[in-house]
């Protein structure tokens, strides 16, 4: 075992790379459960990004035209959902998970002629003197563009949350429905750009995963990304600093356990494998034991009658 | 005489089977607290819904400072100046006050500015209310203040409040009437719905009396005591009680030195309550809603635990024991909300039926329900007691409230109970249905079982009940033979006979 292989600027700099299409996913979700829909659909949506934008950028040779087919993709797919629940009023549970399995098997038949290439890679940030600092330069300054959009996505979700009217208005939507219905505002278009928003985003970081992280097209890539969203949303009590705290730390002992795995640590693999799931839900459990409510309205039903 | 702010002039509203309004008409003066006083049923809320525009009235005309007055929707009725506190609040419980307001105003001002206003409307009348603090931490005063705040931005004439009083502490309801004298001396008109007769004494300039739609007359709140208002507000003719032998059975339910917290917040905690009931004995208990009737219930039910000793069934200490083992030894509880406690909403009657009924009927072995038994005896239930139903299948909530409620009652009282006890077992249900609920419960005291009925329906227990007391702030009044008890004495009885000469006392510390 020899510790010393460990870099850990490196470390860090790997980690938000690992933990940015988590962090895309969650936020999106985020914004959708806050309008009070509960979208079960996030792993197939990412996945259908990642094919969609992986298509496109090599079709295109251009990685900027992926990302915008992946958010297009994620969104378009969302539509369905948004359609399911928001129209034709079914079950959130079941059309998210419908939506979760379709996406699967659509991105496995769309991807047939895709195995095995490599895309147009992705240009990074090199800020003159900034990126060659050491260590800040690494951490701070030599990412990708969409890593810090994920971040500045962080921080738009929460000042649109807590400073816009916009932002009100959806809380208000994913509290109380029915009282947001009386005071006129309205409660189905809300909801369906709110989980179009979380299309997109969910598409954004399949394609994150597809494009940059990876970068190569296999089948089911995603490995439950999409789901590991999912729970961070509610660990993170909803709310967006905290989706990226937990977004940061799953991926940071992911790489971690990664290194340790490749240092040879006497320590059973699989017991580092899961370490990621466990020490993430424990932080976020822990730190969620503050009053905090999921919306009061999620995975309710709307009915304008009622 | 100048022109009233709002003059109603034969408003009547009739629905399938009951006139909610017929032929009401009084004035509401610039300026005035105006209460309008009834009972349960007697077509307050209707006739409010028609001012605010949510009820279009059948005939009868409204003027608003001497013009017609129409209102097709509630968005009409508040342009003119009408505001409207429902009992009901439509608040959003995770978002701030500040927020919550902001959601009521079309064009609210930047949420700094806005936070401001709502110091100041607080401070100006007295409402304590932080703009910043979540609405889901506030108790219901100040849940209700918000609301009161979100109408006063509006700056209105005419401020309505449905019985804003049900849900506070006295503490809160003295605030409350601080602030609306305040309002009252700006010149807002106040139309104060409420069958809180202490409450209209102390607040309110005129009153109109409703019952059974009609308006049976006004009077100065002022200077007219409690117990005529209560006269006007029942009706002068309480029907004399059909059974008068008093029943010499033994004593089946004796309830000693009862005090217990109640279980729901904003509950009353009952206070040393003591009676017995006999077999083949009607206990009436009135009182005004929220004055431990649910606490009571759920005490005698078993669903709200007490010392072993305080609960005594034929002799045998079941304070501690829970409704099924209450159940085991024939004592069974029909509560007053029929959905959700009394019914589980979307299970069939047959599964309904099962749900009390398993244990005495022997629905079940071994764990195994037997349907067939179940169905019959959910069957049974709806031919004896005329449950208007397609089938025993249905959901209970398709059914109508009063057929719910003879399904409720009925299942209680085909189970031979020894001691039965009901809260408001005709509330919501007409009068042919309600003789029927009242004939069945005479029926099964004449078998010999103990009944105690909680109703605030007094001409129904002054019809059933062998005796009666009465429930204010979770104490129980003394207990007396319903014959011969005059109006006078069920008012003085109901208004815990201590407050019901001046005006009701008003809580010095009221602050926070």
């Amino acid at each position: 075992m020899d510790l010393s292989t460990i870099n850990p600027v490196l470390l860090i700099a790997s980690l938000m790379v690992a933990a940015t299409p988590l962090l895309l996913a969650a936020i999106g979700e985020l914004v959708v459960e806050k309008a009070g829909v509960l979208n079960l659909g996030v792993e197939g949506m990412m996945i259908i990004g990642a094919i969609c934008g992986f298509a496109i950028a090599v079709e295109t040779t251009n990685p900027y035209a992926g990302l915008l087919a992946a958010m297009v993709g994620g969104a378009v797919l969302s539509l369905l959902f948004a359609f399911l629940t928001q129209v034709a009023l079914a079950n959130q549970v079941a059309s998210g998970l419908a939506l979760t399995l379709f996406g699967l098997g659509l991105s496995a038949l769309l991807g047939q002629n895709y195995v095995g290439i490599k895309p147009p890679a992705m240009s990074k940030l090199d800020l003159p003197i900034l990126s060659d600092l050491p260590v800040v330069g690494p951490i701070l300054f030599s990412h990708d563009p969409v890593l810090y959009i994920g971040i500045a996505l962080t921080a738009a979700t929460w000042a649109m949350l807590k400073y816009t009217r916009v932002g009100l208005v959806l809380r208000a939507v994913g509290e109380n429905h029915e009282a947001a219905h009386a005071l006129g505002y309205h409660v189905v278009r809300v909801r369906v750009l709110a989980i179009l928003f979380g299309g997109a985003c969910a598409g954004l970081g399949g394609a994150y995963i597809s494009l940059i992280r990876v970068p190569q097209w296999t089948e089911g890539m995603t490995a439950g990304i999409g789901w590991i969203a999912l729970a961070l949303v509610v660990f993170a009590s909803w709310k967006p600093w905290r989706v990226l705290l937990g977004a940061y730390l799953f991926g940071g002992i992911n790489v971690l356990q990664l290194n340790l795995q490749a240092a040879g640590i006497a320590v059973p693999v699989e017991y580092l494998a899961m370490s990621p799931y466990i020490i993430t839900i424990l932080v976020l459990v822990i730190m969620s034991t503050d009053k905090s409510r999921a919306p009061a309205s999620l995975g309710r039903i709307f009915h304008a009658s009622q | 005489m100048t022109t009233p702010l709002l003059s109603l002039q034969g408003l009547t509203k009739a629905y399938p089977g009951v006139v909610a309004n017929d032929a009401v008409s009084f004035d509401i003066q610039e300026g005035e607290v105006h209460a309008l006083l009834g009972e349960n049923g007697a077509g307050k809320s209707t006739l409010v819904k028609m001012i605010y525009g949510l009820v279009k009235p059948d005939s009868g005309t409204m003027l608003w400072r001497g013009t017609e007055f129409a209102p097709s929707e509630p968005r009409q009725a508040r342009a003119t100046g009408v505001a409207m506190v429902f009992q009901h609040f439509s608040l959003f419980d995770a978002l701030d006050v500040a927020e919550n307001v902001a959601l009521g105003m079309e064009n609210p001002p930047p949420m700094r500015d806005l936070a401001q206003r709502i110091r100041d409307v607080s401070e100006t009348y007295g409402l304590p209310l932080d703009p910043g603090r979540t609405v889901g931490d506030l108790s219901a005063g100040e849940r209700q203040r918000v609301e009161i705040i979100r109408c006063l931005l509006q700056d209105p004439k005419l401020l309505i409040m449905d019985e804003p009083t049900s849900v506070l502490t006295p503490q809160e309801v003295e605030i409350l009437f601080q602030t609306l004298r305040k309002l009252k001396s700006e010149g807002t008109s106040i139309l104060y719905i409420s069958h809180k007769l202490e409450e209209i004494r102390a607040l309110c300039d005129h009153a109109t009396i409703l019952r059974l739609g009609k308006n049976v007359g006004s009077c100065t709140p002022a200077t007219t005591s409690a117990r005529d208002m209560a006269e006007m507000m029942v009706g002068s003719t309480l029907q004399t009680p059909t059974r008068s032998a008093a029943p010499d059975g033994s004593t089946l339910l004796k309830v000693t030195n009862l005090s217990a917290q109640s279980g729901k917040a904003f509950g009353t905690a009952l206070k040393e309550i003591s009676f017995a009931v006999k077999s083949g004995e009607i206990l009436g208990l009135g009182g005004v809603a929220g004055n431990g009737q649910d606490e009571l219930l759920a005490a005698l039910s078993g669903e709200l635990l007490t010392n072993a000793d305080t609960i005594q069934i034929r002799g045998e200490a079941v304070g501690n024991l829970g409704p099924s083992q209450r159940r085991g030894i024939g004592v069974l509880a029909a509560p007053e909300e029929r959905l959700g406690h009394a019914a589980a909403p979307n299970m069939s009657l047959i599964e309904n039926a099962l749900l009390t009924g398993a244990i005495r009927q022997g629905l079940t072995r071994n764990g195994f329900v037997n349907w067939r038994t179940t169905k019959a005896f959910a069957e049974d239930i709806i031919t004896q007691f005329d449950v208007r139903t397609p089938g025993s299948d249905r959901a209970a909530r398709a059914l109508s409230g009063g057929n719910l409620q003879k399904f409720v009652i009925g299942r209680e009282v085909l189970q031979a109970p020894d001691v039965l006890v009901v809260n408001q077992p005709t509330w919501g249900v007409d009068a042919a249905a309600a003789a029927a609920i009242r004939q069945s419960l005479m029926n099964l005291a004449a078998k010999g079982a103990a009944i105690v009925v909680i109703s605030q329906d007094l001409d129904e227990l002054m019809e059933i009940s062998d005796r009666f007391g009465a429930l204010n702030e979770g104490r129980l009044s003394a207990i007396r033979p319903t014959t011969g008890l005059t109006i006078e004495d069920i008012g003085l009885m109901m208004g815990g006979a201590h407050d019901m000469e001046a005006p009701g006392p008003v809580a010095e510390e009221a602050t926070a």
